[in-house]
């Protein structure tokens, strides 16, 4: 008889399912996985590099180049970080404009996870019907920074710009009647919160639209319902945090566990999981939908009651407002010396960590009292997601990977750094 | 016994699909959120950060006055400023290169801008055919600048009290 072997396959870098540049080394037997062997690197960019030859703000915008499906979560790491350095007074409105955009964020990258997760799958239209709704909350992002994906919006002392009190609208075109684009615009009417307010009523109704395409459908549980188990122990080992961490049935959550921001005075639950499978990681995540749902809700009625600044008034680190910097050679040395300089961090290193949409995204800062950091660590929640690979998928079938790739939500942004 | 024989009527009568196949079912005749792009466009924002313009002053000297803040401020180092004495003794510029390959379109050099020379219009359509298209020279600036400038100084104005 001749010698059996097992057969090793790559599995990306261009697979469609690889989300991105993953490349698994697959050892299989006959269809069951032996060993998984992720390569990681491929979208290696060197940020924390790059971020020690800037000065500070500079960095922000690669801050949302990192996982770039939850764009301001990383910058408020980041900012944050900076803020504890300085002990900057950040106002209260920036603040719940912070957090309502940090949930808005979550709710992107869950609608992108929930999409793509059921289609590597096998389901399509639910990954059409989760667009559609990520497309009005890009509108927000575009609305409030400019961009529709990496804004660049936060910055230390509170945030750029306060919230827009107009929706941009359609224009006519000849294609469509002024009926068909008055109800194209119809929730564009009043102001971002308007627009936010009417989404957050809606979006309740659309959760269940996924929830009854996927929840109980057998083709969906049979392809996630102990696939992937991580028991609670076991997640902890392995630094699970956020999603991961939870669907084993541990509550660890940052924004309870160590609340930052304004998260302390709003009211949501943290759900957790039982089994730890990849189907309880799924509830979980639906959940939170939910949840930050909840938590947008409380933010806009807040911030519609209460205006008031958005940037802290410390001159030495925000920039002055224009009019100011026109009129007046203060605000105008000011101006120059924070667009070329930046600003100093006192002398020492700080770690922050926000609850990201994938876990606990930190920022570790060093500095050595210049304008620039001595040295940023980012801690990326993928990276020690993506390491249990290979416990994960270990004796399962070559098909439940895909799954398990699905359900570990990794964004090579922030792996690879 | 009674609700493992429900279990089995469920699972035959396929309900859960059946549910499923409802919402797509409905979604076909729903209104179709589809935009029909190079004739329809989604709205765009007055803070919308695309392709950079140069502008004037309404009597058509060029506001930039080579401070070079931009530059220092790019992140990316996208930008490449050249600067001479004019005959009238003012300061300009005589190169102004924005390498669009390197731009990340964070808008800083925009809010940098002290005079408000350097702007990201509402632009988002720039693809170019040849390589050397991604350099955006100061004349080229200038004249995405002179062709768009009612837009531009309206999303200015919209704006400018948040700013």
């Amino acid at each position: 008889m001749s010698e059996m072997r097992n057969y090793t396959l790559n599995f990306g870098p261009q697979h469609p399912a690889a989300h991105g540049v993953l490349r698994l080394i697959l050892e299989i037997d006959g269809e069951v996985i032996e060993r998984a062997d992720p390569h990681i690197g491929l979208l290696h960019r060197g940020t924390e590099k790059l971020v020690e030859s800037k000065p500070y703000n500079q960095s922000i915008g690669y801050m949302d180049r990192l996982d770039y499906v939850s764009m301001m979560c990383n910058e408020h790491a980041y900012v944050m970080a900076i803020e504890t350095m300085l002990e900057l007074e950040v106002p209260e409105r920036a603040q719940y404009i912070r957090v309502m955009f940090d949930e808005i964020t979550r709710i992107l990258n869950h609608l992108m996870w929930l999409g793509t997760h059921a289609l590597d799958v096998g389901a399509m239209s639910i990954f059409l019907y989760a667009f559609r709704e990520r497309e009005k909350l890009i509108d927000c992002y575009e609305a409030v920074s400019g961009s529709r994906m990496h804004a660049t919006y936060y910055r230390p002392g509170g945030v750029y710009r306060d919230l827009p009190d107009r929706m941009p609208k359609y224009l006519k075109t000849d294609s469509r009647s002024d009926k068909e684009i008055s109800a194209m615009n119809e929730n564009r009417q009043g102001s971002l919160l308007d627009f936010i307010d009417d989404f957050v009523k809606e979006f309740p109704r659309h959760i269940k639209q996924y929830d009854d395409l996927l929840t109980e459908n057998r083709i969906w549980k049979q392809r996630l319902v102990n696939i992937g188990i991580v028991t609670a122990k076991r997640a902890k080992q392995l630094g699970f945090t956020g999603p991961m961490l939870r669907g084993s049935g541990v509550a660890w959550d940052l924004r309870k566990n160590q609340p930052y921001a304004v998260y302390d005075k709003l009211e949501f639950d943290i759900p957790v999981g039982v089994t730890g499978d990849s189907y309880d990681r799924y509830l979980v995540r639906m959940e939170e939908l939910r949840q930050s749902n909840k938590i947008i809700g409380q933010c806009v009625s807040w911030l519609k009651a209460n205006p008031g600044p958005v940037m802290s008034d410390d001159k030495k680190v925000t920039p002055p407002k224009r009019t100011n910097m026109k009129d007046d050679m203060e605000s105008l040395i000011h101006h120059f010396k924070l667009f070329t300089e930046g600003y100093s961090l006192p002398e020492g290193e700080v770690y922050k960590a926000i609850e990201h949409p994938k876990g606990e995204f930190g920022i570790y800062l060093i500095s050595d009292g210049a304008n620039k950091p001595y040295r940023v660590k980012i801690r990326a929640p993928g990276f020690a997601h993506l390491a249990s690979m290979n416990e994960m998928t270990k004796g399962h079938m070559l098909s439940d990977v895909v799954t398990i790739i699905g359900t570990q939500d990794i964004v090579f942004g922030e792996i690879d750094r | 016994m009674i609700n493992k024989l429900k279990k089995i009527i469920k699972s035959l009568s396929l309900s859960e699909l059946r549910s499923g196949m409802k919402i797509t079912g409905k979604e076909l005749f729903n209104t179709k959120i589809t935009v029909q792009y190079p004739e329809e466009k989604t709205p765009i924002s007055p803070r919308f950060r695309g392709l950079h313009a140069l502008r004037r002053y309404p009597n058509g000297e060029e506001r930039c006055i080579a401070c070079k803040l931009c530059e220092a401020v790019c992140p990316a180092n996208a930008i490449t400023i050249e600067s001479e004495m004019r005959d009238d003794g003012t300061r300009r510029t005589t190169q102004y290169d924005i390498d669009l390959f390197k731009c990340i379109f964070c808008g800083f050099c925009e809010e940098a801008c002290p005079v408000d020379a350097i702007v990201e219009t509402q632009i988002f359509e720039y693809a170019f055919e040849s390589r050397d298209g991604s350099i955006m020279t100061k004349d080229r600036l200038l004249k995405v600048g002179d062709d768009n400038e009612e837009s531009i100084s309206q999303a200015r104005s919209e704006d400018a009290k948040y700013r």
